[in-house]
């Protein structure tokens, strides 16, 4: 029986628990947080089918049943240690030697108040994507002043594909989240106009396609070609945005009451701490670094360490699980050789 | 007397002032406007676009953006053969979008 540390009990890490112990190993999941499934615990519901991200997470839950798998919250890693061809891992005052390490410690959303000029933290009726979640959760849609919005923008690529925030990667999900918000804010408020600002619309998944043409079909969602570079509060409490209409080849204003924000996906802080204490390679833009593109997804740097999911590159929820199988078929390969 | 100064009218597209009643009218009779995604493909094989400065694609975001002054000349341009519909990846019924809009022209004042 080999042993197996996890890092990180969200959707990757969970996933990769299930698939590794499904071949008798032993695993352990340390998880910094007081509960599992990370992120997804804040979505109200998922691209393309709507489905509820409960309806996932109880999913797992009683996956997680079928397997004997140790999980520890509120741990972090303190110090890594090479041990043979393993690993030693020191959490709280407890050392795992691992026969292999999977790191699938996640993403972080963008910190959207560095694009000051879209007036995030400064306007109350600017949020992101994930604040929308959470209203929708809530089934909040009122505007700072109480009113229910005429009126809505929705933003892609904060953070992303920008320079200026030294992110030059496409987050690659947040056009369909995008598109996804703009037709449940639509079901909620019929009444509301709902707008999206892209530069590209990257729909590039199974029924994304589908899900944009809706979006125009069925909710009268309008979709406008360029870039918002600014974002301002009139007297009455309500913002203007600038843009250019690039169809037309004509700047363009407009007045709403609230602009949601798509902000992108980054590294974490924990991460970088984390690859560091294993000497595992980053890339430029700070996600794991594969061995090979194509075949070696998830194989690190380092022998015996593996990553899984958005700490490798940004990815959807359906692509992480497969991710992290994938992650899991490497590892079961790596342990046959030792 | 004459001071030299004059008035330039902005370029800008103001969202909120704009005229919709031709864009109403149009999308209500002709449902897959709402599909267009500006891909260009009519406009490429249009013949009227070819010889002339008409841009059947432009057509449809002029409306959207309520600018009709210039509509009427532009339509005009089109010869309703139907050519853009065959490469429309998104089968927008642009020849009844054109008709509509004629149509709309003329009663332009009675619309809602
Ligand atoms: S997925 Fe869309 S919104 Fe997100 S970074 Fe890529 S192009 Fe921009
Ligand atoms: S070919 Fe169709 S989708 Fe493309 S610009 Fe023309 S009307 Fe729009």
């Amino acid at each position: 029986m080999k042993n197996i540390v996890i890092i990180g009990g969200g959707i990757a890490g969970v996933e990769t628990a299930c698939a590794l112990a499904e071949n008798g190993n032993r695993i352990t999941i340390i998880e910094r947080d007081n509960k599992l499934f990370g992120k997804l615990n804040n979505w109200y519901c998922l691209f393309p089918d709507f489905k509820k991200s409960k309806e996932l997470i109880e999913y797992y839950q009683n996956r997680l049943k079928n397997y004997d798998i140790e999980i520890k919250l509120n741990s972090t890693v303190e110090k890594a240690e090479k041990n043979g061809e393993g690993w030693y891992i020191y959490t709280g005052n407890v050392r795992y030697a691992a026969d292999a390490v999977v790191l699938a410690t996640g993403y972080e959303l963008f910190d959207a108040t560095r694009k000051e000029e879209l007036g995030y933290k400064i306007y109350d009726n600017v949020i992101t994507q994930a604040d929308l979640e959470q209203r929708f959760k809530d089934k909040n849609f009122l505007t700072s002043t109480g009113k229910t919005p005429e009126r809505i923008a929705v933003v892609h690529c904060v953070g992303s594909r920008d320079e200026k925030c030294h992110n030059m990667y496409c987050s690659k999900v947040c056009c369909v989240t995008g598109v996804k918000q703009a037709i449940e804010l639509s079901k909620f408020l019929p009444e509301t106009q709902i707008l999206c600002f892209y530069m590209d619309l990257r729909m590039y998944d199974k029924f994304f396609e589908e899900l944009y043409r809706q979006a125009q079909t069925h909710y009268n969602i309008q979709f406008i070609r360029g870039r918002v570079s600014e974002v301002s509060e009139n007297s009455d409490g309500r913002l203007s945005i600038k843009t250019e209409d690039t169809l037309s080849g004509r700047p363009m204003k407009m007045k709403l009451d609230m602009i949601v924000l798509l902000a992108g996906m980054e590294t974490k802080k924990n991460t970088t701490e984390i690859a560091k204490k294993f000497g595992v390679e980053q890339e430029e833009s700070g996600f794991l670094k594969s061995k090979d593109f194509h075949i070696g997804a998830g194989i690190l740097s380092e022998k015996g360490v593996f990553a899984a999911g958005t700490c490798i590159s940004p990815m959807s929820i359906k692509e992480t699980i497969e991710n992290a199988r994938s992650s899991a078929y490497q590892v079961n390969e790596y342990l046959k050789t030792l | 007397m004459d001071f030299g100064f004059s008035t330039i009218e902005t370029r800008v597209i103001e969202f909120d002032k704009f005229d919709t009643k031709i864009l109403k009218y149009v999308l209500q009779h002709e449902k897959s406007m709402l599909v267009c995604m500006s891909c260009g493909g009519c406009t490429a094989t249009c013949s009227a676009g070819n010889l002339t400065d008409f841009n059947v694609r432009r057509m449809q975001i002029m409306l959207r953006r309520g600018e009709i002054e210039n509509l009427q000349t532009e339509i005009n341009k089109c010869m309703l053969c139907g050519k853009c519909m065959l490469v429309c990846p998104r089968g927008v019924n642009l020849r009844n979008v054109a008709m509509l809009i004629k149509k709309a022209l003329v009663n332009h004042k009675d619309l809602k």
